[in-house]
């Protein structure tokens, strides 16, 4: 009995952080078609999430991958800095994609950082289309 | 008014809550007395914050705002607090060092600390990581009873 009620309680509650979780990227990708972007593809967001730009000061390629590292299941590290990097992949770490604020302002600093400019409406949607996937 | 001596030996302890999640979450939160105001305004700068020792660290206007006073408020120029009265007269030709480790008090308390123990040390890896050997840095205590190296154990003088 004691058994099948805590069962309940973690459905309930597995439940509820899948709805926070879709809450997020639901409400940004519906902002950024409201500034007219969209569809958005996964397959995009994984093409650009490995694309290499160069940064003109260090000379250096820089790609998401250069800080995330290939495997979003595992910690990354900071390229330049070494902070380690909590997993990025929702599946291992459920506290990802649930934060607009903390998603802003994090996309803000990764796109400049990375590509030298702010991304897209487009990008953003599609770099989330992917993310929530893993 | 604070007349005990005890608690004014060190620097005053942090507890904003924006500046402990903002900074925090990516480095140890440094109490603003490590440094001076003129150092503090010169990390928090807009631009400056762009590239913040390799890292976009920028924050929104309101946020920046809000950690760029507390900082420069209790800064260490402005404290009372011993440990943070020393770092100030002990600052020379450079009065705004970026990093708390360049000021001349900081170099001098640690450059007999030999790399093995910080900079070659796994677990350790930088003198910017100052909880990694002071225990109750986040309390903003730093004498040496508090201070036991990782994977060296305490440290004596």
């Amino acid at each position: 009995m004691k058994s099948g009620f805590a069962r309940v309680i973690a459905v309930v509650l597995f439940m509820m952080a899948a709805q926070v979780h879709a809450g997020a990227v639901d409400t940004l990708q519906q902002e950024y078609i409201a500034a007219g972007a969209g569809p958005f593809s996964a397959a995009k967001g994984k093409e650009m999430w490995i694309e290499k730009h160069l940064d003109a000061e260090s000379g250096k390629q820089r790609n998401c991958q250069s800080c995330h590292t290939e495997d979003l299941s595992k910690p990354g590290k900071h390229a330049k800095t070494g902070k380690v990097i909590e997993p990025l992949a929702p599946s291992v770490n459920n506290e990802r994609l649930t934060d607009i604020k903390f998603i802003n302002k994090w996309f803000k600093r990764n796109c400049k950082w990375t590509l030298g400019r702010e991304c897209t409406a487009q990008e953003k949607g599609d770099f989330l289309e992917y993310l929530r996937g893993l | 008014m604070n007349l005990s001596c005890k608690r004014l030996n060190e620097v005053i302890p942090v507890t904003d809550e924006t500046y402990l999640e903002e900074c925090g979450s990516c480095h140890f939160a440094y109490q603003p007395g490590l440094l001076p105001e003129a150092s503090w305004r010169k990390l928090m700068d807009a631009a400056a914050l762009e590239d913040h020792f390799g890292d976009n660290a920028e924050l929104d206007e309101e946020v920046r705002l809000h950690i760029e006073e507390l900082l420069v408020n209790a800064s260490a120029d402005k404290s009372h607090y011993k440990r943070s009265k020393k770092i100030t007269a002990s600052l020379r030709e450079d009065k705004a060092p970026l990093r708390i480790i360049d000021t001349p008090y900081m170099k001098d308390k640690h450059d007999e600390i030999p790399a093995n123990l910080v900079k070659d040390n796994p677990k350790v890896k930088s003198l910017s990581q100052c909880d990694k050997c002071h225990h109750k840095a986040d309390q903003g205590i730093y004498d040496d009873d508090t201070v036991a190296i990782p994977g060296h154990g305490n440290w004596t003088w």
